[in-house]
């Protein structure tokens, strides 16, 4: 069974968590001056990519507590778990945190 | 006077199991409560209303039938024994004063199985993927997790040898059953 690292109580089974899409995208600040197409292209546009991916997870039968992830999408290996609110750690060529 | 015609039906009601070298009853109807408090706030104050809350995240304190669970960052599940609980919501907002809380009284939501002898871990192992080794889990641990389809909290108070399984009162008969057959 794959293990996520909760950054509160450890490591623990994936059937604990749930995925709750990429992380790092910001609320517009004034969502009434956007038009329909920069709107529709902050809620649905994702970047889906074949590699590194930072996601939010959640550990639902946990803690419950949000939280930051970055995933292989292609290996599905986990390379770190970070609070809320952490800016994402760098990455470099290769998928290896730097 | 209204006569009372209300008569409490614990859903587990007298249910007993003996599998090999484990005992499982059903516990005692108890006042439960979910206490929402700011880690600092609790810290400061290092118990609330007789509840200890100090502990670190999925720690169980306390002793005497008043046990104090952390769930989470800010989460403490507050177990005691039945019919104190007007006075204990009274006695828990004193003790903390104006600091920010909530306090949602959880008694009927939630029936607990008390589980003892030497095959508990591998019991519950059958339906919950955490290490439960005494290493990894070590008297005095409690969290919130997986049985099966259906979400626990799992309880190893640092007192003696029991271990006590918590989950929803509509959820009990399926970890009941689940727990039976696991001990066969």
């Amino acid at each position: 069974m794959l293990l996520i690292k909760c950054p509160y109580c450890g490591q623990r089974p994936e059937t604990e968590f749930k995925c709750g899409g990429e992380a790092h995208i910001a609320r517009p600040e004034d969502p009434s001056a956007l038009n329909d197409e920069a709107w529709a292209d902050f809620l649905y546009t994702r970047s889906s990519i074949k590699g590194v991916l930072a996601e939010r997870w959640m550990h639902s039968h946990g803690c419950q507590r949000w939280f930051n992830a970055l995933r292989n999408t292609h290996s599905d290996a986990f390379l770190i778990t970070y609070e809320m609110g952490k800016p994402r750690p760098a990455v470099d060529e290769n998928g290896e945190l730097k | 006077m209204v006569e009372s015609n209300i008569i409490r039906r614990p859903v587990l009601a007298g249910r007993s199991a003996l599998g090999s070298s484990i005992t499982m009853t059903v516990a005692a109807p108890a006042t439960r409560f979910i206490l929402r408090l700011d880690p600092a706030s609790a810290s400061a104050v290092g118990s609330a209303g007789g509840f200890d809350v100090s502990g670190p995240i999925n720690s169980v304190r306390g002793s005497n039938g008043k046990l104090a669970v952390r769930l989470g960052p800010n989460e403490w599940f507050l177990i005691v024994e039945d019919g104190e609980g007007a006075a204990l919501e009274a006695a828990i907002a004193a003790s903390l004063g104006d600091r920010f809380h909530a306090l949602v009284d959880v008694s009927h939501r939630n029936t607990a199985v008390l589980l003892s002898g030497e095959n508990v871990v591998d019991v519950l192992n059958a339906g919950c993927p955490i290490d439960l080794s005494d290493a990894a889990f070590a008297p005095g641990s409690a969290t919130r997790t997986i049985l099966g389809k259906s979400e626990i909290v799992l309880i190893r108070p640092a007192s003696g040898d029991g271990w006590r399984v918590e989950c929803w009162r509509s959820f009990a008969p399926y970890v009941f059953e689940f727990l039976t057959e696991a001990s066969r």
